[in-house]
C-alpha cells in the first residue's frame, strides 16, 4: 500500500458553511488546509504558499474559479498542481468549461468524504508522476549537455590530429558529416617526404565512443610512418598490428588506403572491407572498381596479415573516388539498398565532375527521401606533381652537431629485400646533415628511384617495357609481387659517403645490385615522355641530382649531391 | 527467441540459427548460445537461413565466436546465407576466416 502523503491543500469556496465543512473533511484525511473566500484571494494565497493541490468553487465573487484556475496553472508552470472544481453545475457545457480552464477533475456537491479522499489520492499520484518525469527529463537534458560537450572537446582534439595532414591539398575534395568520428568514419591524408600522397578512408565497427576510440592510434601510426617515408605496405602492417593489439576481438576497422605517386603516375591500392572505390578515367569510359580483397584492419594476427596492394596506372585528370558504406547501404522504405548499380548510374549521368558529390547526394535523397548521417566521400584528382607543394619538413634540432665526414655501407640480401624497406632509415640518417635539408625532397625521390631500379630491374630482373600500357602495368606489379615472394638470392649494396669540401659538403650515393645491368646509353637516349612509364626514372635522377652516372654495365649507379655551408 | 541453438545428439557439433536482423540487438542471445558449454569437437555451424540482414556488429560477433572456438584453429561454417548477406561477408573477405556455403 502506498502511504498517503500529507499535502497542503488550498480550498477556495465563497460559502462559509461549505468552506468549513470541506476544510474539516480534508484535515481529517491528514492534510494541511489553507482557505480562501474568492478566486482573487485563492490566487494570492497560491502565489504566497504554493499548496500542492487546489479545490476551487466554480462560481465565486470578485474572481470566479475559471479565471483563478487559469492564473494558478500559469504560476505552477510545468509542475502539476491538480485543481479539482467544486461544483453544483450539472450541464455539460459548464463541466467542459471547468476542464478547459485547467481543471483536472470535479467534485459534485453535496460533498462525500470518501469520494473526495479518493480523488485527492488519485491526483496526488498524478502529481508525483509528473514530478518524477520532470526530474528525469532535466537529468537527461543535463547528461545530454555533458555528452555534447564531451563530443565537442573530443572532436576538437581529434581534428588537431587528423587535420595535421593534407586534406586541404588542392586536388582533394571530401565530404564528411561533422560528427562522422562518432559514426566511426575516419579520413586521413598526408604526403611522404618523396611527395607521394597517402590517403586512408576507414570505418570502425559500431557507433559512438567505442567506434571513435580506435581512430586516434590509427591516425598516429598513419601520420608518423608517412612522415618518415614508409610505404603503404609497412604502414598497413603496423596499423593492423596496433589495432589487433588494442581493440577487443569484435572490433575492427574497414579501411581503404591509397599511395599515389604523381611523379610516376601510379597508385597502390589496398582495400580491406570497404565498398568498392572507383578510378574514374579522365578520358571517359567505364569506371574501374577498386575492390576489397582483404580482411579489415585489426582482425588478423600480424603474421597472417596480407598487405599486398594492387597497383593501377593513372593518367593526368583521372579521379579516384572513395566512399563509405553509408552511400551504397542507404535503404528506402522497403529496405531496398541503394546499391552499386545506382551509384554507377550516377557516374554515367554525371556531366560536371566538380558536382559529383552533389549528384550522389541528390540520388540518395531521391531514392530515400533523406540521406543518412554517415555518408563519407573522398575524391582525389591526378595532377602534375609541381602543383602540389608538400609542406616543408620541420626540424627540431639546431644543426650545430651535423656529422660531416663519414661513410656507411649496407648490403641488403634476399630475405631482407622481401619484407623490409631500408629507405626510411637511410633518409633519417641523411636528415642529420643540415646542408642537405633544403634538397631533402629531391634526395628522397632520387634514393627511392635508385632503390626501386636496383630491386625491380636489377634483383628481380623485371622488364620495364612491360609497363607500356595499363594492362601491362598491372601485370608488371603482379609479377613484381610474385618474384619478390619467391626471391631466394640477390643483393642490393648501398654506400653513402659524406665529406666536407671547401665552402660546403658533398654526398655520394653508390648503389649496386646483383642483376644483369642494362644498356645505359640506349635508355638515356629515349625521349623523356617514354621514359616516364618505363625508363627507370633515370631522367628524374639526372634532373634532381648534381651528377649521376652508371657504371659496370648499368649494375652500379653513382649520384652526387652538394651543398654550400650555411652562414 | 530470434537466436536458437542446438547441440547435435552426439554432442560434437553446435548449430546456431539467427532469425531476422543479425545486429547488435542479438549480441547477448548470440553469446549465450556458445559461452556456457565447451566448444564441440566438430566445430560450430551458424545457420543464416532466416537472417534478413547483417551489420558490422554481427561480423564482430562472428569474430567473437571464432575467438572463443580457438581463433585460427576454430572451425566455423556459415551456411544458408542469402545473397545480400553473402555480399556483406564478401566485402569484408570473411570467407578467409569462415567456411561460407
Amino acid at each position: 500500500m502506498n502511504e498517503q502523503s500529507s499535502l497542503t491543500v488550498l480550498i477556495a469556496e465563497d460559502g462559509a458553511t461549505d468552506r468549513l465543512l470541506l476544510a474539516r473533511i480534508v484535515r481529517e484525511q491528514g492534510h494541511s488546509v489553507i482557505t480562501a473566500e474568492n478566486g482573487a484571494q485563492a490566487v494570492a494565497l497560491f502565489a504566497e504558499l504554493r499548496p500542492q493541490l487546489v479545490l476551487l468553487d466554480a462560481l465565486m465573487p470578485v474572481m470566479d474559479g475559471f479565471e483563478a484556475a487559469r492564473q494558478i496553472k500559469l504560476m505552477a508552470g510545468q509542475a502539476l498542481v491538480p485543481i479539482i472544481f467544486l461544483t453544483s453545475l450539472s450541464e455539460e457545457q459548464a463541466l467542459v468549461r471547468c476542464l478547459e480552464a485547467g481543471g483536472d477533475d470535479f467534485l459534485p456537491k453535496p460533498y462525500r468524504p470518501v469520494i473526495l479522499a479518493a480523488k485527492i489520492k488519485a491526483m496526488d499520484r498524478l502529481r508525483r508522476l509528473q514530478a518524477t518525469v520532470l526530474e528525469q527529463r532535466d537529468e537527461l537534458a543535463r547528461h545530454h549537455g555533458h555528452l555534447l560537450n564531451e563530443q565537442r572537446v573530443a572532436k576538437a582534439v581529434f581534428d588537431q590530429v587528423t587535420h595535421s595532414g593534407c586534406l586541404n591539398a588542392p586536388n582533394i575534395r571530401y565530404l564528411q558529416s561533422p560528427y562522422a568520428l562518432f559514426n566511426g568514419d575516419l579520413l586521413l591524408a598526408a604526403f611522404t617526404p618523396t611527395g607521394e600522397m597517402h590517403v586512408l578512408l576507414g570505418d570502425f565497427t559500431g557507433h559512438g565512443l567505442p567506434a571513435a576510440v580506435g581512430a586516434m592510434p590509427l591516425a598516429e601510426v598513419f601520420y608518423g610512418m608517412t612522415a618518415k617515408g614508409y610505404g603503404l605496405a609497412e604502414t598497413l602492417r603496423e596499423m593492423n598490428a596496433k589495432l589487433k593489439r588494442i581493440l577487443p576481438v569484435d572490433m575492427f576497422c574497414c579501411a581503404m588506403m591509397l599511395s599515389l605517386s604523381f611523379e610516376r603516375r601510379l597508385a597502390e591500392v589496398w582495400n580491406g572491407g570497404m565498398p568498392d572505390g572507383y578510378l574514374l578515367p579522365a578520358a571517359g569510359g567505364e569506371p574501374q572498381a577498386l575492390v576489397s580483397r582483404h580482411l579489415p584492419l585489426g582482425v588478423l594476427a600480424p603474421e597472417r596479415f596480407d598487405e599486398h596492394p594492387e597497383v593501377v596506372s593513372l593518367a593526368l585528370g583521372d579521379r579516384l573516388f572513395l566512399l563509405s558504406d553509408g552511400v551504397v547501404d542507404t535503404c528506402d522504405q522497403d529496405e531496398q539498398l541503394f546499391g552499386v548499380e545506382r551509384l554507377r548510374q550516377v557516374f554515367a549521368r554525371n556531366r560536371a565532375p566538380q558536382h559529383l558529390f552533389e549528384d550522389v547526394l541528390q540520388a540518395l535523397e531521391d531514392f530515400r527521401g533523406q540521406s543518412r548521417d554517415d555518408v563519407s566521400m573522398l575524391e582525389i584528382s591526378v595532377v602534375e606533381p609541381q602543383t602540389l607543394a608538400p609542406p616543408p619538413l620541420v626540424y627540431s634540432d639546431s644543426g650545430q652537431s651535423s656529422p660531416l665526414d663519414w661513410s656507411l655501407s649496407f648490403e641488403f640480401r634476399a630475405q631482407t629485400l622481401k619484407r623490409f624497406n631500408p629507405l626510411p632509415y637511410l633518409l633519417q640518417v641523411l636528415q642529420e646533415i643540415h646542408g642537405l635539408r633544403p634538397q631533402s625532397g629531391a634526395l628522397h625521390s632520387v634514393l627511392n628511384e635508385l632503390y626501386t631500379n636496383a630491386l625491380e630491374h636489377g634483383v628481380l630482373a623485371l622488364d620495364s617495357a612491360l609497363k607500356r600500357d595499363a594492362q601491362g602495368f598491372a601485370a608488371y606489379y603482379q609479377e613484381r609481387s610474385r618474384r619478390l615472394q619467391a626471391l631466394q638470392e640477390g643483393y642490393i649494396r648501398l654506400h653513402l659517403q659524406v665529406e666536407p669540401v671547401a665552402g660546403g659538403g658533398r654526398l655520394v650515393i653508390e648503389i649496386e645490385d646483383s642483376g644483369s645491368g642494362f644498356d645505359v646509353g640506349t635508355v638515356l637516349a629515349r625521349p623523356v615522355l617514354e621514359q616516364r612509364l618505363c625508363g627507370r626514372g633515370l631522367s628524374l635522377i639526372r634532373r634532381l641530382s648534381r651528377h649521376a652516372e652508371w657504371a659496370d654495365g648499368g649494375r652500379r649507379a653513382r649520384v652526387e649531391f652538394a651543398w654550400v655551408a650555411l652562414a | 527467441m530470434a537466436v536458437e541453438h542446438d547441440l547435435s545428439p552426439d554432442g560434437n557439433s553446435l548449430t546456431i540459427r539467427v532469425k531476422g536482423r543479425f545486429d547488435f540487438g542479438k549480441h547477448q542471445a548470440f553469446r549465450e548460445c556458445y559461452e556456457r558449454e565447451p566448444v564441440p569437437s566438430k566445430g560450430v555451424v551458424v545457420d543464416l537461413k532466416d537472417a534478413t540482414y547483417l551489420d558490422s556488429s554481427a561480423l564482430g560477433m562472428l569474430l567473437l565466436l571464432r575467438d572463443h572456438a580457438g581463433g585460427d584453429d576454430a572451425y566455423i561454417r556459415v551456411i544458408n546465407a542469402s545473397s545480400d548477406v553473402r555480399k556483406i561477408l564478401a566485402i569484408s573477405n570473411f570467407d578467409k576466416l569462415f567456411e561460407i556455403t
